[in-house]
């Protein structure tokens, strides 16, 4: 038997996963991570220090096909969800916020009325929202109900053919520069979707400040006061609860993929760093305790890519359960996070700066453990599915 | 018009290269295939030149590799090339370049073409000699290191790059043109462009197509390759360690003039 020089695996690819992805996966991770290099990476410290994200990269993530990228039709490319994730990832690397704009956009506002709305819906809303002229958002979290949208105060009502839309939405991502909201309220026969225009008398939105995470992404308050709404503006598929929640398991899916971009951009920020910072004589890398921590760190990035892609296969031949996905972001957050926190260490104090993205990331997961259903309600949706007993519910 | 782009696939390229001791040729199992990087310039020249025409201009790639390396030339379709000809065969092995050249002449007189384009050198051979013997071959004008080009009234005019400037020269289609990096950055690939490129035909081709020339192959190479090495190790880097800066930099004055580098 002919043994063949097996090559030294690569850092930053250590279990060789490039090899698992097809052509078509590789040109898409290509163009996604060149794009966050060259627009995103230069600038993302000021946009995160001035807690902005520039209007204008809408629509060049439009321009590239990224925003509703694995819908069918409507200007949408049609892409594998593992395509989509890979193109989360590369974001994400970048900023959760750049992320979870193309998340909220494609997975959330355009799937909504991609999967629920009238063929008229979808004719006059998708085209513009996927060249990312027509800004999106999904308003179904408000301030008392988080973790329950069950329990919305939201309603809307009947009023002859109209409706009449009263109530406030919270932390919604691109609240303030939408076009338009996909707003979820209780309606006499149960929760129901609503598109809700901008300028639409009634509808105001006011952007939340102080945050101190995901700061280079808006995050908005709305206001609905006796909006009216024409029949027509309803989402005639979705009926109950149902249907935020199939949106949500959709972006839930990316932000597995996500979570990683930001964990490898800490992991990488750390070992180039454990390399070049002298102390005693040696680099950092060289001393045991650090290795143990690039070592801890490879082992979790390496196992939550290799779990990410092996959801995403699982969503394209359509036998991903929404469990899946809660096992997925439950993991991949946690470990991104864990990974960040442990980067953070092996660059001192220079892991506190902008200089450096690691902290920039960790402050980030801590949003991304929160929103799209929080680590614990991921824990108990795992928790019903192992045992068969809701603990939601008494 | 017709304009066809000659690509070379090459081995990654920050992938370590191994030579076969053997057969003195590279190890491309288990290294990733990509476009040569000097080939996407040629190809984003093509692509804009197409643009600004747009009077129903194509643009074909043309590759001559192994099999196996065929997928990558789906990022020049998902780039916007229209087509591809993937020329391969198992008796191209060991082509020397003025053999890569009269193949290529060969093949693209067979696909037929109003203006050919080419990347300056390859990243793996490096030789730069195929545009000007491909020029050679297809007995037509050959314009070399162009950073820029137009048409004008069925002729080419562009700006040849030299030591100390840029020559404007022009010449009757058809014409072999090859560029430099100045033409403008190679666009990225949009999503629809990567899931289009699916559906765009790469048409196979075979030495026998094209009448079989004697140049192809290991048996038809006027160049032996006696050798390879790999570069010498470099030596230890000098580290200069200084309190300030100002002395820092005196020190490092100091070794450069001490080389008469400065």
């Amino acid at each position: 038997m002919i043994t063949a020089r097996v090559a030294s695996p690569d850092a930053l690819d250590f279990l060789n996963l490039d090899a698992l992805f097809s052509e078509e996966e590789r040109l898409i991770r290509e163009t996604v991570r060149r794009f966050v290099r060259s627009r995103v990476l230069p600038d993302i410290a000021q946009w995160f220090e001035d807690g902005i994200l520039p209007r204008e990269l809408g629509r060049e993530l439009g321009a590239l096909g990224l925003l509703g990228m694995h819908l069918h039709g409507y200007g949408c490319p049609g892409a594998s969800a593992t395509a989509y994730g890979i193109a989360c990832l590369e974001l994400e690397a970048g900023d959760a916020g750049v992320r979870s704009f193309a998340s909220v956009q494609g997975s959330l506002a355009m799937y909504a009325i991609y999967r629920w709305g009238s063929e008229e819906q979808k004719q006059r809303f998708l085209p513009g929202m996927a060249q990312g002229e027509t800004i999106g958002c999904f308003g179904l979290t408000e301030p008392d109900f988080g973790s329950n949208p069950a329990g919305m105060r939201t309603h809307a009502r009947r009023d002859g053919d109209d409706f009449i839309l009263n109530g406030t939405k919270m932390w919604i991502t691109n609240g303030s520069i939408a076009d338009v909201a996909i707003v979820w309220a209780q309606t006499d026969s149960g929760i129901a979707g609503f598109l809700v225009e901008r300028g639409m008398p009634g509808f105001t939105a006011t952007d939340i400040h102080k945050k101190i995470s995901l700061r280079a992404s808006i995050t908005s308050e709305l206001h609905f006061n006796d909006v009216r709404l024409p029949a027509s503006a309803q989402l005639p598929g979705a009926n109950g609860l149902s249907g935020p929640l199939a949106c949500l398991t959709e972006a839930r899916f990316g932000i597995i993929w996500g979570a990683m971009g930001a964990a490898r951009a800490c992991f990488e920020s750390a070992l180039d760093y454990s390399k070049t910072r002298v102390q005693f004589g040696k680099p950092i890398g060289g001393f045991q305790l650090t290795q143990e921590k690039l070592a801890n760190m490879l082992l979790e990035l390496q196992k939550g890519s290799l779990l990410a892609l092996h959801l995403g296969r699982m969503k394209d031949e359509s036998r991903l359960h929404p469990a899946h996905v809660s096992f997925g972001k439950l993991n991949n957050v946690r470990e991104a996070l864990a990974i960040c926190r442990e980067a953070r260490t092996i660059l001192g104090a220079n892991g506190v700066t902008l200089e450096y993205p690691v902290i920039r990331h960790m402050n980030n997961l801590e949003s991304v453990l929160t929103y799209e259903g929080t680590s614990e309600v991921h824990t108990l949706v795992l928790g019903a599915a192992l045992t068969g007993i809701d603990a939601f519910t008494g | 018009m017709k304009i066809v782009v000659t690509v070379k696939l090459v081995p990654d390229t920050n992938a370590e290269k191994r030579i076969d001791p053997g057969t003195q040729r590279l190890i491309r199992t288990g290294v990733e295939t990509v476009l040569n990087p000097y080939d996407e310039y040629a190809l984003e020249a093509a692509l804009a030149l197409k643009e600004k025409l747009a009077d129903g201009s194509t643009v074909t790639v043309l590759a001559m590799a192994p099999e196996a390396t065929k997928e990558t030339l789906r990022k020049a379709l998902a780039m916007g090339a229209d087509d591809a000809v993937f020329l391969t065969d198992a008796a191209l092995a060991g082509t020397d370049t003025l053999g890569t050249a009269d193949v290529l002449a060969h093949a693209l007189k067979n696909i037929g073409f109003d203006l050919v384009i080419c990347g300056g050198l390859s990243d793996d051979g490096s030789t730069g000699g195929v545009p000007g013997a491909l020029a050679e071959f297809l007995a037509v004008p050959g314009i070399t290191n162009a950073r820029s080009l137009e048409i004008i009234d069925g002729r080419v005019h562009a700006q040849r790059e030299t030591d100390n400037g840029y020559q404007v020269v022009s010449a009757a289609l058809p014409v072999m043109l090859s560029v430099t990096m100045a033409v403008g950055e190679p666009r990225y690939a949009s999503l629809k462009g990567i899931m289009g490129a699916k559906k765009k035909p790469i048409a196979p081709m075979a030495l026998a197509n094209i009448g079989a020339p004697g140049s192809a192959g290991a048996a038809g190479a006027k160049i032996s390759l006696l050798s390879t090495a790999p570069p010498p190790v470099r030596g230890k880097a000098k580290v200069v360690e200084a309190t300030d800066g100002l002395s820092g930099a005196q020190a490092v004055l100091d070794f450069l003039k001490e080389r008469k580098l400065v």
